[in-house]
């Protein structure tokens, strides 16, 4: 599992707009690069990201080779009701990743 | 990003300052004064110290938690845990890496955090040492250094002397093809900009950095290394006593100024 950082609120009021940031490490290799000799280095990327909201779907943004390793997301989304916030990652090679977050709204 | 693109700009860049510092003749460094010394966080943009400032956009802190697992992970033949001696690192490690690159009694000279990583796996967990700048040994200096975050850094054993005095005639000493001093940017033109970028102070005060021209976490070693590169001069093999004398001069220059670790850069 890679190493991935989560910001949510711990609690929020029913409709107040909250902050989420998310941090996860990749090397984001570029499929650009070569070494001394020539040989490409694989594309190796995020390609995904997908944030749910007690199943329902609030944020998402596909990634490019140009987006700089260990991808740093911050969204916001309206606290409806308490609950989880997930977040899944996917990329090259099979590559996943699976967050969770509790919420508690007032 | 490659190694050697961005020696090369940073070659260029530095091609462009020896220009108009050479004629001076010899390095006519003067030190900065205890007052005006500023770490590079002052110089970054506001993105980049908010980018430092919060553990959920700092880089550098998926490396300190990858560190905390290893610093309670047994290994070795002596099936050793740091924590097994160390204790909760929060306690034990408190200020520790402010202190750095501290002396050694048993060596007779000073060695740097990564050499006392490598140190207590080798001698007291009877493991492999790490290699530099590996994932693990970078992951464990992370961790450790970040239990020092906000300690000012302090160089007063007298027995580093004589090893940062040594530091301060390398930091002094021009080198390379562009026959560059450290001093003649990070002393006497530090604050001032080449080719658009402003030269810091080079304090050592966030090590191990997350740079983002590295895409990555590294060490100073490291990064005395790139510094070397752009001046075109031969480089120290890692973990040699020169950058141990230099990151001991370079301290003993922060005294005093927080630590930052892991700080990052551009």
């Amino acid at each position: 599992m890679p190493r991935a950082m989560i910001n949510v609120p711990a609690k929020a009021k029913r409709g107040e707009v909250i902050p989420i940031k998310t941090l996860i490490s990749h090397v984001m290799e570029s499929g650009f690069r070569h070494s001394s000799t020539g040989q490409v280095f694989p594309r190796d990327i995020i390609t995904g990201f997908v944030a749910t909201y007690n199943g329902e779907e609030v944020f998402r943004a596909t990634l490019f080779p140009a987006i700089a390793a260990n991808p740093f997301f911050t969204f916001h989304t309206v606290a409806v009701e308490s609950g989880t916030i997930e977040f899944e990652w996917t990329g090259d090679n099979g590559f996943s990743g699976i967050e969770q977050a509790k919420i508690l709204v007032e | 990003m490659s190694p050697g693109w961005s020696a090369r700009r940073v070659a260029a860049r530095l091609f462009a300052i020896a220009a108009w510092i050479a004629p001076a003749g010899v390095a006519c460094a003067a030190e900065i004064p205890l007052s005006e010394r500023r770490s590079g966080y002052e110089q970054m943009s506001s993105d980049l110290k908010a980018m430092q400032d919060e553990d959920t956009s700092n880089p550098g802190m998926l490396w300190v938690l990858d560190g905390e697992a290893l610093w309670n992970r047994k290994t070795g033949e002596a099936n050793r845990a740091c924590a097994d001696c160390h204790g909760a690192a929060h306690e034990s490690m408190k200020g520790v890496v402010a202190r750095y690159p501290a002396f050694d009694s048993k060596r007779s000279m000073p060695v740097d955090l990564e050499g006392r990583i490598n140190i207590c796996r080798t001698e007291h967990q009877k493991a492999p040492a790490l290699a530099f700048e590996s994932k693990e040994l970078l992951s464990l200096a992370a961790f450790v250094a970040q239990q020092s975050r906000g300690t000012p850094i302090e160089s007063n054993d007298e027995r580093l002397e004589s090893f940062i005095e040594a530091g301060r005639k390398l930091f002094n000493q021009r080198q390379g093809q562009l026959d560059l001093a450290c001093a003649q940017c990070h002393d006497d033109n530090s604050g001032r900009k080449l080719a658009g970028i402003p030269m810091p102070q080079a304090h050592p005060t966030g090590y191990p950095v997350y740079r983002l021209e590295w895409q990555s976490l590294g060490s100073l070693q490291r990064r005395l290394r790139n510094c070397m590169i752009g001046m075109r001069a031969e480089t120290y093999a890692y973990g040699s006593p020169e950058y141990v004398a230099l990151q001991a001069f370079l301290m003993w220059r922060a005294r005093g100024m927080l630590m930052e670790s892991p700080a990052v850069r551009p």
